[in-house]
């Protein structure tokens, strides 16, 4: 509407007239918006050298504008967001992000500290919130972790049997299948399942008691956060992380199996084995040794976001993001390491 | 009377913003005293400096005769076993029941028996005017003036001498918030406290405080009792207590 106005009033030619009415008579409700609208046409007006007179007798409407009046001379305009250069938020992202490199290095020594603690005498670690937490993160994964290792057996095996089936070189799925899914499938797809279910409760549940001053309340009753929160988590999951990879291993042969027999006609007996024959033992160790490592990256990195969940709600739902997205992104990074240095060493 | 906490010359920054530039306080023995101020002037953080939460920059402060500059480890957790602390929104532990969130600080310092404890937990319950069927429900089922009078019986677990009190009655209704005084000085009686209070609510000022610090711009304008305050020179415990003294 006022918009409209605006317009209206714009086109019309003014450079022939020296004072203008605004009429007001007939206006039965009048909001502080028309009234800035007004005032601002009356300070438009006063820039041509226009006089205005508004023929107001309604003393609603009279107050309203001269409220706005009053707030006009007296505030300044809001501050504007300040603009800043190209190279100045460079330099200040980077800045922040040097700062989160500290903060993370002094959680990690932080986390030295209390592991120095634990490691003291058998009565300082908290066993009774470890086995909390091994149910909670990782015996609960089980069903999910089982389920998605064992479809992606399938796929995998399913996709490499129409290529091997052209060849006439079905038997070598077993060595593929085999390979694949010891050494990177299998402790790849529980970390990242992990990751995005216990790694984010890790964060949402640690960000919700820092709001809560939860955190706040145990400091001040002498029970240290890291002892009894932190600890145990990252813990936990190092110790079950190499099971649940094992899991991960027999369900996804076992989607193999099914898919060579039904598609290939290899008898499971068969499949097991060539198995027992072509894959060594080293490829399950390795994959299984990839577990405590993914785990304690996935832990650390939850509950480092969790505690930097600031006061408000907001804070909660970004630190999550920001945790899953970074473990997911440090575990592949730690699995392309270990691929180079077991490369590098034959195995 | 000995003091409980001494506070000299503390001065606190926050990035570059000045908090406190040097305040100067003393907490007697057996009283109710009350930190008040405009909101933002630094009571709670002059509060969780007290409780050992966060730092201060210079000056020192002392709890229970250790001084908290450079305080051992050791010594920093047998002082936590001798405060309470009443946080705003209570800050129960969520996953425990209060019963648990009670006990909680029996179980990881005393050698009680589970009976024993059951019977304090049980007596602090009732104590602070919660009924025991209460005792197993979660922090999430109870309302707001439940949740406080339930972290006050956790503060009150371990019978400490020092109790530390941020804004007990804000979010109450009034009835609750008159209940909840009269609480703080029945335990006062009955326990023998010292009680520290961060307090925006006039009518529990009048009702509970012994003495007050006020704090304002930075300093502290006026400590002593609330008979004098009307001789103080400021703005804002003239803005602050007018409608009472005039």
């Amino acid at each position: 509407m006022v918009t409209t106005y605006e317009k209206k009033i714009d086109k019309i030619n003014l450079s022939k007239v020296n004072s203008v009415a605004i009429d007001l008579e007939d206006v039965e409700y009048f909001d502080t918006a028309a009234s800035i609208f007004i005032h601002s046409l009356v300070k438009k007006f006063q820039k041509k050298s226009i006089a205005t007179n508004i023929i107001a007798s309604n003393s609603d409407i009279l107050d309203t504008l001269k409220l706005v009046e009053k707030s006009k001379k007296t505030s300044l305009a809001l501050p504007k967001a300040s603009q800043k250069s190209f190279l100045n938020s460079i330099g200040e992202k980077t800045y922040l992000y040097y700062i989160g490199f500290l903060s993370f290095m002094a959680f990690l020594g932080k986390l030295f500290a209390t592991k120095i603690y634990y490691l003291k005498s058998v009565k300082n670690i908290r066993f009774k919130e470890i086995a909390f937490e091994i149910n909670e993160s990782a015996i609960k994964a089980i069903g999910i972790i089982a389920l998605t290792s064992f479809l992606i057996g399938l796929v995998v095996a399913y996709q490499s049997a129409f290529q091997l089936k052209i060849y006439g070189a079905n038997i070598f799925i077993v060595d593929m299948l085999g390979i694949s899914i010891l050494r990177e499938l299998a402790p790849l797809m529980t970390a990242i399942v992990i990751a995005g279910r216990s790694g984010s409760a890790f964060t949402a549940q640690i960000g919700a008691m820092k709001i809560t001053e939860e955190l706040d309340a145990m400091r001040t009753m002498g029970f240290d956060p890291y002892i009894f929160l932190v600890m145990p988590r990252i813990i936990a999951l190092m110790i079950t992380m190499p099971i649940l990879i094992f899991i991960a291993d027999i369900m996804g042969v076992f989607g193999g199996i099914l898919v060579a027999h039904l598609d290939l006609d290899i008898t499971p007996q068969l499949f097991i084995e060539r198995f027992n024959e072509v894959i060594a033992a080293k490829h399950f160790f390795i994959g299984i040794l990839k577990g405590p490592f993914f785990a304690f990256l996935i832990a650390s990195i939850g509950v480092y976001r969790g505690l930097m969940v600031k006061d408000d709600t907001q804070s909660i739902g970004f630190n999550t993001t920001k945790s899953v997205v970074e473990s997911i992104f440090a575990v592949i990074v730690c699995d392309a390491i270990f691929s180079i240095i077991f490369t590098n060493m034959g195995i | 009377m000995t003091s409980m906490i001494e506070v000299k010359d503390v001065k606190t920054i926050f990035d570059s913003r000045v908090v406190h530039d040097g305040l100067n306080l003393t907490i007697n023995q057996g009283e109710i005293y009350g930190l008040i101020g405009p909101s933002g002037c630094g009571k709670t953080t002059l509060l969780r400096e007290m409780v050992m939460l966060q730092e201060f920059n210079s000056g020192s402060i002392e709890v229970l005769g250790h001084k908290l500059n450079n305080i051992r480890h050791q010594e920093a957790q047998s002082l936590r076993k001798e405060w309470g602390v009443l946080f705003q929104a209570g800050a129960l532990f969520s996953s425990l029941t209060l019963k648990e969130n009670i006990s909680l600080p029996l179980i990881e310092y005393t050698d009680l028996s589970k009976e024993m404890i059951d019977e304090i937990v049980e007596f602090k319950i009732n104590l602070v005017g919660l009924k025991s069927a209460d005792a197993l429900l979660y922090p999430s089922q109870i309302s707001g003036g439940m949740k406080k009078k339930a972290a006050l019986a956790r503060a009150l677990a371990m019978d400490p001498k020092l109790v530390f009190l941020d804004e007990p009655t804000s979010g109450l209704d009034p009835i609750s918030a008159r209940d909840f005084d009269s609480l703080i000085l029945k335990l006062r009686e009955l326990l023998g406290l010292t009680i520290v209070m961060v307090s925006h609510d006039l009518q529990s000022i009048y009702d509970t405080l012994d003495r007050v610090a006020i704090i304002d711009e930075k300093k502290i304008v006026y400590e002593g009792t609330l008979d004098n305050i009307k001789h103080a020179k400021s703005e804002f415990i003239q803005t602050f207590f007018r409608g009472n003294y005039e």
